[in-house]
């Protein structure tokens, strides 16, 4: 059961990043990518991770691609024009892309041991009791200065964004 | 069917999805697109911090890609208000028209 969810829901984490890529409406690659979102949300759940899966949901999916879809609409550019030497450009960077992507998991499948696997309910320590036990003892320090950094992020988009200053 | 899933695995979909994310970051020319791949790769890395966190029976994977998100979030605010200024003041999107930053 594991198997069969976590090889549907990579498939559509896969088929919606490759639309994300080849879409040419920034919009359409905006959707695609609230696909892929979703389904790496559900797989955070096959790995025992509820708290980060609604956090991805709620956040990723809610919030910042709605932030996304808002500039799109407002700066309403249209599809992509096709660009010059498109032809060869894909064809010098699909085999290194082929090739890093085929490095990168040929490394983590042999680094990976054989016997570590992945089944639902292994690990339960990604509930949201656990989850901010750590970040309000352990990681303290780094989510107050998140929060500066956050306040920092307002600033700075008001300011840039403002007609004048 | 195996009834479990080998970690090898769930690395293999991060590696995939981020080598997808460098690929649109590397052939589009729209810049919204662009910034869109970068959040894809980012959400490829927090796949595998999710996944190591599994691995180790620790919670602090969750916590390093809770900053992840929450550094995206801060990221996608500024670099859109950017966006938006870069196109009320040259009216473009495309990135080879924008390569320099005299107007």
């Amino acid at each position: 059961m594991d198997a069969i969810l976590f090889l549907i829901f990579a498939a559509i984490a896969v088929g919606c990043a490759i639309n994300v890529v080849l879409q040419t409406h920034p919009i359409s690659s905006a959707l695609s990518l609230v696909g892929v979102m979703v389904a790496l949300a559900v797989l955070y759940l096959l790995l025992g991770g509820p708290f980060i899966a609604a956090v991805q949901v709620i956040v990723y999916a809610g919030a910042i691609m709605v932030l996304f879809t808002f500039t799109i609409m407002l700066l309403n550019t249209g599809a992509e024009s096709p660009q010059r030497r498109q032809a060869l450009r894909t064809a010098i960077a699909l085999p290194l892309i082929f090739s890093l992507a085929g490095l990168v998991s040929y490394l983590a499948a042999r680094q990976a041991d054989s016997t570590s696997v992945v089944s639902f309910g292994d690990f339960t320590g990604g509930d949201p009791h656990t989850f901010g036990y750590a970040l309000f003892t352990t990681y303290l320090l780094p989510f107050e200065v998140t929060s500066i950094l956050i306040l920092i992020a307002i600033v700075g988009a008001v300011v840039l964004a403002k007609k004048e200053i | 069917m195996p009834a479990q899933v080998p970690l090898s695995w769930y690395l293999i979909l991060s590696a995939v999805l981020f080598a997808t994310g460098a690929a649109g970051f590397l052939l589009r020319r729209n810049i919204i697109t662009v910034f869109m791949c970068i959040e894809l790769m980012l959400n490829a890395v927090n796949l595998s911090f999710v996944t190591f966190s599994h691995k180790f029976g620790k919670v602090d994977g969750h916590i390093f890609s809770f900053f992840v998100m929450v550094v995206a979030a801060a990221e996608a605010a500024v670099g859109l208000a950017i966006i938006l200024t870069v196109f009320k003041n040259r009216a473009t999107l495309e990135v080879d028209e924008i390569s320099s930053m005299k107007l």
